[in-house]
């Protein structure tokens, strides 16, 4: 039988129990972020001191989180030199979608080493669970999640059904504009 | 007759005018504090831009805009514009009464604490009090006490058992705690000889070893902790805010909307205020500021300056609101650093540790006055 070690709760002291020193740490804790944050917002504020953050916030509109260069986000499809989609339609994508949200349709591409292309590439990014199966699956790297856009939320499903264009031309990659993301990026101070 | 009225009207209307702007203000405090203190920046959204050939009223907006100050106007729109809900089988009149009856109580409360020396101008001698009331300190007592009554009856008259409660709540609690404020200032009336407020504030103008100034806090510390507690609780904010409760116990103003909701919430931050005036005047020596007598500054190493009369008053009443202010600063920092107290704990508290070291205090001080005397 195995001995058991009682822990004797320690009672309070009739000074800890006139909370005076509890409430004059808590005071200080807090009275000391207010100071030092504070003091930063206001230089922050007149254009001053502006490699310390005096608070955790991302303004988000303006200001993004760093996000790590590997997120899976929207996808993409990735080109050839001369500009059309890199996917030659077999289909790897659409069998092994978990969510079903890939439709492709092939057609016959003139060059005989090619064989097959996507005249419709349609990905619901409303049912897209984000697993990434469909970048790993891809024989030709015809498609990514790089592009960094996160924000598909729209005002109808309709807006949220991508076809081929707006898959192949992502605008800018946003990852390359992004912030550098390093692991103590969401720590305060350190942007 | 007529002249003195209009004086009277101009002065309240001037510290009533301060204070519930200070209580609008306190919101955006209250909203912005709690973010520095929190590593956050606090709202700043609420953007005024007018149009682009009116572009030096928009270089005027850019430092409120930045600091989110037009979000109190926005607050104060949506609650004029928001539906004034009264809930089926509630008392109409008293419903309605309610709030009201907890601003104009709250606000009747102001009238006797001195925020300025006597002003001689034009050949008058104008007494910066808007009720030089020789009992001063029971009248705003009273008015306080009476404020528990809109509590009461909102919680009362709502129809809503949690309502109902919450106004018990409150009830017990403020009652509990008029106790140890009323006996705790007990002390401050034995050492200075007086109930009125602006004696009080001139009895403080004196000093010690002639270099620390006479105030309250230094003659009677434990009566301002005391006092501060004690005061706090009234205020029913957060480390006392068992009558609201908002997130989980609910509260007394449950049943209340629009601006009789907006009245509530202002009680609330005009009593801090009030608390606040209240301790600057019995602690922190009111309009006094240290070593500035009437003809000038007299400072304890021998040096003097001459100021003129108008520039000593209004030091004095600048004095009074940088204290007032302080006091506020510090509110809000309780306020967002305790957590709730337990019910058994606000009593526990209240009745075996207040209230017998505010009578101990009040028992000490007799003596030692009797002593000296």
């Amino acid at each position: 039988m195995s001995k058991t070690k009682v822990m004797k709760r320690k009672d309070l002291t009739w000074w800890e129990n006139t909370y005076l020193p509890t409430l004059f740490q808590g005071l200080y804790i807090t009275s000391r972020h207010f100071f030092r944050n504070f003091f930063v917002q206001t230089m922050n504020l007149f254009g001053l001191m502006k490699n310390t953050a005096g608070s955790v916030t991302y303004q988000y509109p303006e200001q993004r989180r760093p996000i790590a260069k590997r997120a899976r986000t929207r996808h993409r499809l990735t080109q050839r030199p001369d500009g059309t989609p890199r996917c030659v339609a077999c289909m790897m994508c659409e069998t092994v979608c978990p969510a079903r949200c890939i439709n492709i349709v092939a057609g016959e591409h003139p060059d005989p080493n090619v064989e097959k292309y996507p005249v419709s590439f349609d990905l619901d990014l409303g049912m897209c669970v984000y697993c990434g199966y469909c970048v790993e699956v891809c024989p030709e790297d015809a498609i990514r999640m790089d592009t960094h856009y996160m924000e598909t939320a729209s005002y109808s499903r309709k807006a949220m059904q991508l076809d081929i264009l707006t898959l192949l031309n992502a605008p800018v990659n946003r990852a390359e504009q992004d912030i550098p993301f390093t692991p103590d990026a969401l720590t305060p101070g350190s942007r | 007759m007529m002249t003195e009225f209009l004086i009277k009207c101009a002065l309240a209307g001037a510290f009533l005018g301060m204070v519930l702007n200070l209580a609008g203000l306190l919101t955006w405090v209250e909203r912005k504090q709690s973010a520095v203190m929190q590593d956050r920046l606090g709202a700043n959204r609420a953007h005024v831009v007018f149009p682009k050939w009116l572009f030096p009223l928009n270089w005027l907006v850019w430092l409120p805009n930045q600091l989110g100050l037009f979000h109190s106007l926005a607050d104060a729109v949506k609650m004029f514009v928001k539906e004034d809900f009264i809930p089926e089988g509630a008392d109409k009149t008293l419903h309605t009464l309610a709030p009201m009856i907890s601003v104009v109580f709250a606000l009747c409360a102001f009238a006797t604490i001195p925020f300025g020396d006597v002003w001689n101008v034009g050949g008058r001698a104008v007494n910066l009090q808007i009720a030089d009331v020789n009992a001063g300190i029971l009248f705003t007592f009273a008015m306080l006490s009476l404020g528990v009554y809109g509590v009461i009856l909102a919680g009362f008259s709502s129809n809503n058992n949690y309502a109902y409660l919450g106004g018990m709540r409150a009830a017990s609690q403020m009652l509990s705690y008029e106790i140890t404020m009323g006996v705790s200032i007990m002390g401050i009336v034995l050492c200075y000889g007086t109930l009125s407020m602006q004696d009080i504030v001139r009895a403080q103008g004196g000093y010690w070893f002639g270099w620390l100034p006479a105030w309250g806090i230094f003659i009677q510390p434990l009566a301002f902790f005391l006092f501060m507690t004690a005061a706090l609780a009234e205020t029913k904010r957060v480390p006392f805010d068992l009558p609201e409760g908002e997130s989980e116990i609910v509260g007394y103003f449950v049943e209340y909307s629009g601006m009789k909701f907006g009245m509530f919430f202002l009680t609330d931050l005009v009593e801090t205020v009030l608390v606040a005036c209240l301790m600057t005047t019995f602690f922190l020596g009111g309009w006094q500021v240290p070593y500035l007598h009437p003809d000038g500054f007299h400072f304890p190493w021998g040096a003097t300056i001459a100021v003129p009369h108008g520039v000593v008053i209004f030091l004095g009443v600048f004095s009074f609101m940088t204290k007032v202010a302080m006091f506020n600063w510090l509110f809000m920092a309780i306020r967002w650093t305790l957590p709730r107290f337990r019910y058994d704990q606000l009593m526990h508290l209240g009745w075996k540790i207040l209230f017998p070291a505010s009578l101990a205090n009040v028992l000490v001080t007799s003596i030692v006055v009797v002593w000296r005397s």
